[in-house]
This record gives structure tokens, C-alpha cells and sequence, in this order.
């Protein structure tokens, strides 16, 4: 039965101020039971107090062939991590 | 005086809480067993909720595990609709859909009730209720209005259960008391919203409401069908052969 209903990748936002984050999938026949079924598998422990899902045919993704001209430029540019400022303790969620 | 509003106050309570714990249990039986993991996880967090609410309502009316494990069919005071057999899924959303929408009603109109414990205990279950009323009314509708097979399948849940619903409106000496009192709502004020709202979901799920059947009544004075025995059997098996068990 579950072969025949298209798969839905599930966002949870934890808290109030955070951004959604990719927690897992679930099927369901349509979108407002994919909500109910993520509701269902992805919070019940508290964990979020939002949900997204998105039909997984619509994301696009990148290639894994192309990861090397993708990502690995970026390996030797460390002077784009932000490692040369000191940030205050005060300051959370960076 | 004092003491006879007391046991209605009780009873009442037993009412709700076997209610609870019944339906609990059955839903309790689908885990593992459902059709999809999906639903067998909301079937088994819709099981977790009615316990939770037994063990709030029984604790109320004395000790909740004495009064779970240790009771025989007879004093059991649920009514007969949420101990009917789970049958195929369509049943079972069919018996969920007949019994939460009127639960939900119930606990709306409990958040004003002159009892403290009910009060405070309405407030939270509403909320767990209202999802049970919205999941079994979503779930009637895409297997109503879905394919020919789970169309019919839906029917003959709603058939099968729709002559146990008279007895959610029933009134007898005891809820009249507590009516009076202030304690319980008179389920009879919502029966007609309930009619409707149960004939609004039928009529996007494309279905016919089943024909008016003979009531069949008896349940909140121990009067139960065969199944009850049958899902005390299964729940009250280990605490009653190991009455000292802890885990």
C-alpha cells in the first residue's frame, strides 16, 4: 500500500526562532496527511513547534558525480570561515 | 445527600475513564499490525492519548490500576460503541470518527464544569481529542471518496457501528444527577450538532449515513457485549496472574 503513496520529506522547526530543519520522510496519499503522518512520527517527544513537507520529486538535488568541482574549491578558502573574530558568549544559535 | 452526590460524581467518572481505557486498548491491538508504519504510529499515539486520559479519570474516581486490572466485565461502565471489534481499518476509523467527534463535544462543554478535577482535566484532553476528531474525519473522507473497495468498506464500518451511537445520548438517573449538579453537560444539547456534524463529514466522503437501527443500549450499567470479556482477558492477564509483578 505505502508503494503506492508518493514520499514527503519532513521539516521540523524546534523552537521559535530557529530555522526549519530536515528531520527524515514519511508517505502519505496527499499533503495534509503527509503533516498529520510527520506530526505523528517526527513530534511526539516535543521536538518541534512547526512542520514542513515538501513532495520529495521536488527537490532537486545536486549531483554526487559533480561534488568534487561542487565543493571541494571551498576546502582551501579558509579564510572564509569566520574563525578570525571572536564572537561574544552571549550570543547563541550562530 | 452528601454521600449519593459523591458516588454520581464517581460513577461519572468511571463512565469516562472506562471509556478511555476501552477504546485505549482496542487501538492499542492495531500496533504493529496496521496498514502502513505511518498509521500504525498514529493509531498507537491516539492509544497513548486515551490511556493517559483513563489513568487521569480512574485516578480520579479511586485507584487507577485496581480499577483497570481488577474489575470484571460486569462493573464496567463504558459505553458499547469503543468496545466493538476493530475490524478492517475502515472500522476502525468509523468507530473513532462516531466516538471522538462526540467526545470532543463532551470535553468542550466539560471545560466549564463545576468540578474542579473535570475542569482542569477537559482543558487538556480537548486539545488531544480535537486531533482524534480531525484525523478519523480525514481518514472517513479519503476512504469514502477513494476507491470503490474501501468506499464500501467504509459503509459497512459506519453500519456496523452506527446503532451503538443512541446510547452516547442516553440520560439515566445517574448523569441526570450530575447534570443537575453542574458536574456533567447534558449530552442531549449536542445531538443534534452532532447529527450534523457527523452527516457533513459523511456527505464530503461521499457516503450515505447508514439507516436509523435498534439502539442498542445497556453499556454504562455493566450490561456489555461479548467483546469486552474477550479485551479483559488480553489486558488483565499478567497483573491478575502476578498480582506483585513490577517492571
Amino acid at each position: 500500500m505505502s508503494s503506492d503513496w508518493p514520499l514527503w520529506e519532513v521539516f521540523v522547526r524546534s523552537k521559535g526562532g530557529l530555522a526549519h530543519r530536515h528531520v527524515g520522510s514519511v508517505h502519505a496519499p496527499d499533503a495534509e496527511l503527509a503533516l498529520r503522518h510527520a506530526r505523528d512520527t517526527y513530534t511526539r517527544r516535543m521536538e518541534g513547534v512547526s512542520l514542513w513537507v515538501v513532495p520529495s520529486v521536488e527537490i532537486v538535488a545536486s549531483d554526487p558525480d559533480d561534488a568534487g568541482e561542487l565543493f571541494e574549491p571551498a576546502e582551501s578558502k579558509i579564510y572564509r570561515h569566520p574563525t578570525f573574530y571572536d564572537i561574544p558568549d552571549e550570543v547563541k544559535h550562530i | 445527600m452528601a454521600r449519593a452526590a459523591v458516588d454520581h460524581r464517581a460513577e461519572y467518572l468511571l463512565r469516562l475513564g472506562d471509556d478511555a481505557l476501552i477504546l485505549g486498548q482496542r487501538l492499542g491491538e492495531w500496533c504493529g499490525h496496521a496498514p502502513v508504519l505511518e498509521v500504525d504510529l498514529s493509531l498507537a499515539n491516539l492509544t497513548l492519548d486515551l490511556v493517559g486520559e483513563a489513568t487521569l479519570l480512574l485516578g480520579a474516581a479511586g485507584d487507577a490500576d485496581q480499577l483497570a486490572f481488577h474489575r470484571d466485565v460486569l462493573d464496567f461502565k463504558n459505553c458499547l460503541l469503543v468496545e466493538q471489534p476493530n475490524g478492517d481499518f475502515a472500522q476502525t476509523i468509523a468507530r473513532h470518527l462516531l466516538y471522538s467527534t462526540w467526545q470532543h463535544m463532551l470535553l468542550q462543554r466539560l471545560t466549564q464544569s463545576s468540578d474542579q478535577f473535570l475542569r482542569e482535566f477537559a482543558t487538556k484532553a480537548v486539545k488531544e481529542i480535537a486531533y482524534h476528531r480531525e484525523l478519523a474525519s480525514e481518514w472517513t473522507v479519503r476512504l469514502g471518496d477513494g476507491t470503490d473497495e474501501s468506499a464500501q468498506r467504509m459503509a459497512e464500518g459506519l453500519d456496523w457501528c452506527w446503532r451503538f451511537v443512541p446510547e452516547l445520548f442516553e440520560v439515566d438517573d445517574t448523569l441526570q444527577a450530575t447534570i443537575d449538579s453542574g458536574i456533567a453537560p447534558d449530552p442531549r444539547q449536542f445531538e443534534e450538532e452532532y447529527r450534523t456534524t457527523i452527516a457533513a463529514v459523511l456527505a464530503d466522503a461521499k457516503l450515505e449515513a447508514p439507516a436509523d437501527q435498534r439502539p442498542i443500549l445497556g453499556g454504562r450499567r455493566g450490561h456489555h457485549s461479548e467483546h469486552l470479556g474477550h479485551i479483559l482477558a488480553v489486558m488483565q492477564f499478567l497483573p491478575r496472574t502476578y498480582p506483585d509483578a513490577t517492571w
